[in-house]
């Protein structure tokens, strides 16, 4: 507890005060802080570590063990081999259709939810727009395999129109497991949104579609970008769903957890792929300021 | 209001369609439990909950929903215990680092989950050689439901500051008794609506989960993940898939009536 020393004590008294608390205080943070970093520098950066490391051994083609000698071969395959690259480049494109696609989806209903609704539906419209974020990851999949199914209920809706398991199922059921995941922050985006601006807007002659374009848009972007480091990341990081929908559809984390039990240090090699995409995504928003609307 | 009626319209309209995207597909699955067809064509024929009897007697299923509580309630007091402690470091204290703290508690969530399992997996493969069990699991889970807890119980004490902590001192409480009667009984909301949201959130983990269980012990979600492919196995699969929507739902919506941040806490 950060007790401020009285005021009207003198400087000199408030030093021994301070120093009287300082070392039970340091000690009370050690013990605090030491176990659930322990767990988190230990188990969870060192595993990571270890991985990293891994990436730079390789595997006896004979033996089938792992030889733990330097070398950037497994690198250098994930580099040049175009099949690589080729899935590479897919992700990256299914991850942008899967933002692009919550993003036109959400900002409307964070338009709605923040300036249309009453504040008493407001709290029921955020739980409910979280609340399928809590349902089973699984089983999101697998209703959209259900949907999808050759005599499911969309194909019953369309006639038999239906885009059947692949890419299309792939990105349809990504944005739709992600979409709570954009819609919560571009709200808070909104609710920070000074209602003074949209009369000024108005005051100024802007019709409602100008004010939306010009003084909304803009301001709401932050907040649409800090929804798209989790759409974003979550597409990268998915081979369970893309399994599920996707028939032969390959993402990098399909190819990852294909070769972890055939070759792990290549596995390793290739989860760098999306770990730097990541990481470089990351810096980009932190420039636009959505790390501050997370 | 800026909106004139028709654009208000248009936004509810769009409100509307943004909900049914969200809720239409839990629905169907939902349904297809008590759908009498076999191969659960669409519309259903008939509704039977025959399959809800053959899902009671599945054995393979009941296996994993037992090992899925356990899991849960492993890494769930994992979890409130180390969650608690790190909110409380960054919220009664100053230091060097403690952005450093936040960092490290979220990004087990914000990695890609395939990161995590393979880099655990081959933490205890080649770096500890320990054999994949249910302890391997929990110790996974463990690791991302940390974050629930600390944001939880972080967003209750930032709310509520220390001053009642500092007038129970100045009162002359001892540390060990202000936290008793003042503290703990603050947060046990906060305490309570992170452990239902970390458990949930274990209950439904499988990319993770598929790196660190070992052949013989499958979860609810490996259960259903090595089922779902299997045609004959389908209907018990559904009944399987509503159980764990309703499963998953009910922990929000209480903890979401115990606190307000409830909900929002995997951001």
């Amino acid at each position: 507890m950060t007790v401020p020393a009285p005021a009207g004590l003198e400087p000199s008294r408030r030093g021994a005060i301070s120093a009287f608390f300082a070392p039970k205080r340091r000690t009370r943070l050690t013990l605090l802080l030491g176990p659930p970093m322990v767990w988190l520098v230990v188990v969870y950066l060192g595993a990571i570590a270890a991985l990293l490391v891994s990436a730079f051994w390789s595997v006896d083609s004979f033996t089938e063990n792992i030889v733990h000698q330097f070398s950037t071969a497994n690198l250098h395959t994930v580099v040049t081999e175009p099949i690589y690259r080729t899935v590479a480049v897919r992700t990256i494109a299914v991850a942008v259709a899967v933002t692009a696609i919550d993003a036109v989806i959400a900002f409307p209903m964070a338009f709605y939810m923040s300036v249309v609704a009453s504040p008493r539906m407001r709290r029921l419209l955020v739980v409910a727009v979280l609340t399928p974020l809590w349902a089973s990851y699984l089983v999101k999949a697998y209703a959209w395999r259900t949907l999808f199914a050759p005599n499911g209920p969309l194909s019953w809706t369309t006639g038999g129109h239906t885009p059947g398991y692949g890419l299309t199922a792939t990105v349809v059921t990504l944005a739709y497991m992600w979409l709570p995941y954009m819609v919560i922050p571009v709200y808070a985006g909104f609710e920070r949104l000074p209602r003074s601006l949209f009369e000024a807007s108005a005051d100024l002659g802007g019709t409602p579609w100008r004010t939306v374009r010009s003084v909304v848009v803009p301001l709401v972007f932050p907040a649409i970008a800090a929804g798209s480091i989790f759409t974003f990341s979550l597409t990268l990081g998915d081979y369970i769903a893309v399994g599920i929908v996707g028939g032969k559809t390959q993402l990098i984390a399909n190819v990852i957890s294909d070769q972890v039990t055939l070759n792990q240090p290549l596995a390793a090699a290739v989860s760098l792929v999306p770990l730097t995409a990541i990481v470089l995504y990351l810096a980009a928003m932190r420039r636009t300021g959505a790390l501050e609307n997370v | 209001m800026f909106l004139s009626a028709r654009t208000r319209f248009v936004l509810r309209l769009l409100m509307i369609v943004g909900l049914a995207f969200l809720y239409v597909p839990l629905g169907i699955v939902v349904l297809n439990a008590f759908n009498k067809s076999r191969t659960f064509a669409f519309p259903p024929t008939g509704y039977t909950l025959r399959w809800w009897r053959a899902a009671a007697d599945n054995s393979g299923a009941i296996d994993g929903l037992q090992n899925s509580v356990k899991a849960g309630l492993g890494a769930t007091a994992i979890a409130l215990v180390l969650g608690t402690m790190a909110a409380f470091a960054v919220q009664r204290y100053r230091f060097f680092g403690r952005s450093t703290v936040s960092f490290l508690v979220i990004l087990p969530i914000a990695l890609p989950g395939i990161v995590t399992g393979i880099a655990l997996q081959n933490a205890f493969h080649s770096v500890l050689a320990v054999d994949l069990s249910l302890w391997t699991i929990i110790i996974g889970h463990a690791t991302f439901c940390v974050v629930i807890v600390f944001n939880n119980v972080q967003a209750r004490l930032r709310r509520t500051g220390s001053s009642l902590e500092e007038a129970s001192a100045d009162l002359g409480a001892t540390g060990w008794q202000t936290f008793r009667m003042v503290t703990f009984p603050g947060l046990r909301g906060a305490l309570v609506a992170g452990g239902l949201l970390a458990f949930g959130l274990s209950f439904d983990e499988i990319v993770v989960t598929n790196f660190t269980a070992p052949a013989d012990v499958q979860t609810l979600p490996i259960w259903i993940f090595g089922n779902l492919f299997r045609p004959n196995q389908a209907p018990i699969v559904n009944v399987v898939a509503a159980v764990l929507i309703v499963l998953a739902i009910v922990p929000v919506w209480i903890a979401q009536r115990i606190t307000d941040d409830a909900a929002t806490s995997r951001f």
